[in-house]
């Protein structure tokens, strides 16, 4: 039997982005909070601090900060005549382990989504008419606009500190911003950073084919910088290690270094780690949670922690896995197009070309992962789907980021893979190529969903969570336009070789190369429990005092990265259940 | 730069080459503490592979990685120390992987890792297996063979040509991908010698900080690297 700890207010589940902003909220309220993290205790000192962190193969080739698959894993499948095999070594994407998460070791690009992408159902509906969605596309409106979220996303950015330059304040267009973003009721927090030599080249080709650059979007401080907790952030280096590593000198947006310290001073709030959340427990009446189970790896026990309140602000994948395992939900059935949990799981369509440019140096190690100067103008809300006959839309960047050699040495095609030709080629090109990639929309589709496992466990004997998920003509065709459209904008910067990667029809989905961490859906919002796990305050439909965090309340995802967008809907969130929930529990739609 | 000791063979062309010559004329100004000599790789000491697979990664990474032309090879850069310490580590292990069954070796690639073996059960198969293959087709095991005809047969690996257990079959992009990582490594892995992997391409390794640098356009940077213990080169 489980050893029982004393009932807390609030339960929070993993202890990354969204729940250290539940749990700062929250304790303003005087609640008594415990936060569960599965993983290790992480501090900017001593687990990121220099120069032990600028370590290619530790971090980011064996990727010792990533969850371990030994511990909780998934399988995957194409489609449903596949059998499902485990997901045995990280690749396609990289869920996060340990407090602060996945929003450790990301790249730091904090967009958020378009006003039409949030009602991307009734958009393309209104324009060009119901006919232009597949019969097995599953897409939908969010149950909240733009209009709405739009305090909540303000909010994510100054705490996050975001550099950048609005595009769009109040409605009045502004030149160098993004001009087709949605308002912004103030400008970034902190100016852009300066741009690298890459980006100045494809600014300068963007403006001369008559697009809109602006910078990225960058959750790097760009200068000194305090936020409203307090946090401290100073200027980046430009060191070059963003992705896959925590920063060593506190200026990439993070956990650590924009709430957990204040976090840990409240004397309500405390967190236990090494601490894996089994399953959420439910009262006889099946309408609430009583708290969750967790197993203790230092105790190597079963503990069960009631709380009258349970936030589930893991990773998308484990946050679908635990309400599978709890019965959160009905379980998505696709062959009727019944259940809910599981249901529209989608990830994110990319492609890109790289340009060789002999005479060039682009210092690639110079850089951060949010560097870069963007253009939208092949946005969803820039382009004709009647006519190009897809619904999508892409960002693209370029800039220097993980110039590392290991993982990063982009070659002319038709050199060697090894021998003399690759040690020449490498000689040759390191520091002479730079890219551009398009970031573009990944669609729901009836049968791209998440279930349990029939053939394989976890190490306590639970299901692993299944995927099955493949790409879909839509993105495919939606890809293929950002090439045609990519090609002559970089020819017209007259690289001495160039290289076009873009996925094309028959693609399938492989898990094996690095493609994204935006793995979406599986508990979407929706307007009415038959849609959707959780209402429009990402409240559990059926258990009401279950509320939860992250991009898998994505209806569809979004052509953007999703961490601005999952940023607002916490603050969104948070402020439904401090005003509406904490004064008359209930549902709150 | 360092002779590699155990390998005079090599000696010539490390001394001839012309990036040996670059390296020095950089290195004047931030050459500081001089690691010391390592054990040659004849006498070191080896973790995981035994006499019959030191011989192979020997043979094989030179190949992969020539000492000829610009530029260290994968012996100068001493990758051979590096698989072997990832062999015996956590790596060679799988201890972060999920490695339970039922397993289906001969899955979709796209699926990825499928096979139940680790990556230290994959060299001591494949190993084997390969140089069985050489024996046959080249007359000797791949270590006995010619330069040219060890390119013959790595190409035959490369393009699924040496008829391999499903178990095995990504031995040759294992083998490939740990010789890169071995050559450019922070060097406290064994590999990448004397930091000249980053000299040669011009990685300046572990300095991360660059506070002056994104506007610094098309002016290429010219500090030599540094490892995290913090030798300089």
């Amino acid at each position: 039997m489980a050893r029982q700890e004393k009932k807390k207010d609030v339960v929070i589940v993993g202890l990354g982005w969204t729940g250290a902003i539940a749990g700062i909220e929250l304790a303003q309220d005087g609640l008594e909070i415990v936060a569960l993290e599965r993983g290790p205790d992480q501090s900017t000192v001593p687990n990121f601090k220099y120069p032990n962190q600028i370590d290619e193969l530790k971090y980011g080739v064996r990727l010792k900060m990533m969850q371990k698959l030994s511990q909780q894993t998934v399988t995957v499948r194409r489609n449903e005549d596949e059998t499902a095999r485990p997901y045995r070594k990280l690749g396609s994407f990289l869920p996060g382990n340990g407090v602060g998460g996945a929003g450790t070791h990301w790249n730091g690009l904090n967009w958020r989504p378009m006003p039409e992408e949030l009602k991307l159902k009734s958009y393309v509906i209104e324009n060009w008419g119901e006919d232009i969605i597949a019969e097995d596309m599953t897409i939908g409106d969010y149950p909240v606009s733009y209009d709405e979220l739009e305090p909540y996303f303000t909010q994510f950015e100054k705490v996050a500190g975001i550099s950048g330059y609005a595009g769009n304040l109040n409605g009045e267009i502004r030149e160098g911003g993004n001009p087709f973003e949605g308002w912004r009721s103030e400008d970034f927090p902190m100016p852009p950073l300066p741009r690298t030599w890459d980006s100045q080249k494809f600014h300068d080709a963007c403006i001369a084919s008559g697009y809109h650059p602006f910078p990225a979007p960058a959750g790097i401080a760009s200068t000194a910088y305090v936020n409203p907790y307090g946090m401290q952030m100073g200027p980046c280096n430009f060191c070059g290690f963003c992705e896959r590593y925590g920063c060593y000198q506190y200026s990439k947006s993070s956990p650590q270094t924009t709430i957990l310290d204040a976090l840990k001073r409240k004397p309500n709030f405390s967190y236990r780690t090494h601490c894996e959340v089994l399953r959420v427990e439910m009262a006889e009446d099946g309408k609430t949670a009583t708290g969750v189970t967790y197993f203790d790896e230092e105790a190597q026990e079963e503990v069960f922690q009631p709380a009258d309140l349970v936030i589930l602000s893991s990773y998308q994948l484990n946050n679908v896995h635990l309400m599978l395992v709890s019965g959160i939900g009905e379980p998505y059935n696709p062959a009727t197009g019944k259940g809910v949990t599981g249901k529209n799981y989608a990830y994110q369509m990319n492609g890109g070309i790289s340009m060789f440019f002999e005479d060039d140096n682009f210092n690639p190690f110079v850089g951060h992962g949010a560097n870069g100067t963007c253009i939208d103008d092949f946005a969803i809300n820039q382009i004709d789907f009647g006519e190009e006959g897809f619904i999508g839309g892409a960002y693209w960047r370029s800039g220097t980021f993980n110039g590392q050699p290991i993982r990063n040495m982009p070659l002319p095609k038709g050199t060697p893979a090894w021998g003399a030709g690759w040690k020449e080629g490498i000689g040759r090109w390191y520091g002479h190529a730079m890219s551009i990639g398009s970031h573009g929309s990944n669609l729901a589709y009836a049968n791209n969903y998440l279930d349990l496992d029939p053939n394989y466990t976890d190490r306590h004997g639970r299901p692993l969570m299944r995927m099955t998920f493949d790409w879909h003509d839509n993105d495919l065709r939606m890809n293929q336009f950002m090439k045609s459209k990519m090609e002559p904008l970089a020819k017209s910067m007259n690289p001495d070789i160039m290289q076009v990667g873009f996925k094309g029809p028959g693609a399938h989905y492989d898990v094996r190369p690095y493609q994204t961490t935006h793995n979406t859906g599986g508990h979407i919002m929706s307007e009415t429990p038959q849609e959707g796990v959780v209402n429009r305050y990402c409240q559990a439909w059926d258990k009401h005092n279950v509320f939860v965090m992250g991009a898998g309340n994505f209806v569809q995802n979004t052509q953007y990265n999703p961490t601005g967008l999952l940023g607002g809907l916490a603050y969104w969130t948070v402020q439904a259940i401090r005003t509406q929930y904490l004064p008359n529990p209930r549902p709150l739609v | 730069m360092t002779d590699i000791p155990g390998l005079p063979s090599r000696r010539s062309f490390l001394k001839g080459s012309a990036a040996g010559v670059a390296l020095s004329a950089l290195a004047t100004s931030a050459s500081a503490e001089k690691a010391e000599a390592p054990v040659s790789l004849e006498d070191y000491k080896r973790e995981f592979l035994n006499d019959a697979e030191w011989a192979f990664v020997m043979a094989a990474t030179a190949r992969l990685i020539p000492s000829e032309g610009d530029g260290p090879g994968a012996i100068e850069a001493r990758v051979p120390v590096f698989i072997d310490r990832q062999l015996a580590g956590d790596y060679g292990s799988a201890e972060d992987w999920y490695m339970e069954g039922p397993h289906d070796a001969s899955a979709s690639p796209q699926l990825g890792w499928q096979t139940p073996l680790t990556p230290a059960e994959v060299y001591r198969q494949a190993i084997p297996a390969f140089d069985a293959w050489c024996s046959k087709t080249h007359g000797d095991v791949f270590a006995g063979l010619a330069a040219s005809q060890q390119d013959e047969a790595l190409t035959a690996l490369q393009n699924g040509d040496v008829e391999l257990q499903p178990e095995v079959r990504d031995f040759f992009s294992i083998l490939l991908a740990n010789t890169k990582e071995g050559y450019f490594a922070d060097p406290m892995y064994g590999g990448n010698h004397g930091m000249q992997s980053w000299v040669y391409i011009g990685f300046p390794g572990a300095r991360a900080a660059f506070r002056e640098w994104p506007e610094r356009h098309n002016i290429k940077y010219p500090l030599g690297p540094v490892s995290i213990s913090g030798e300089r080169a």
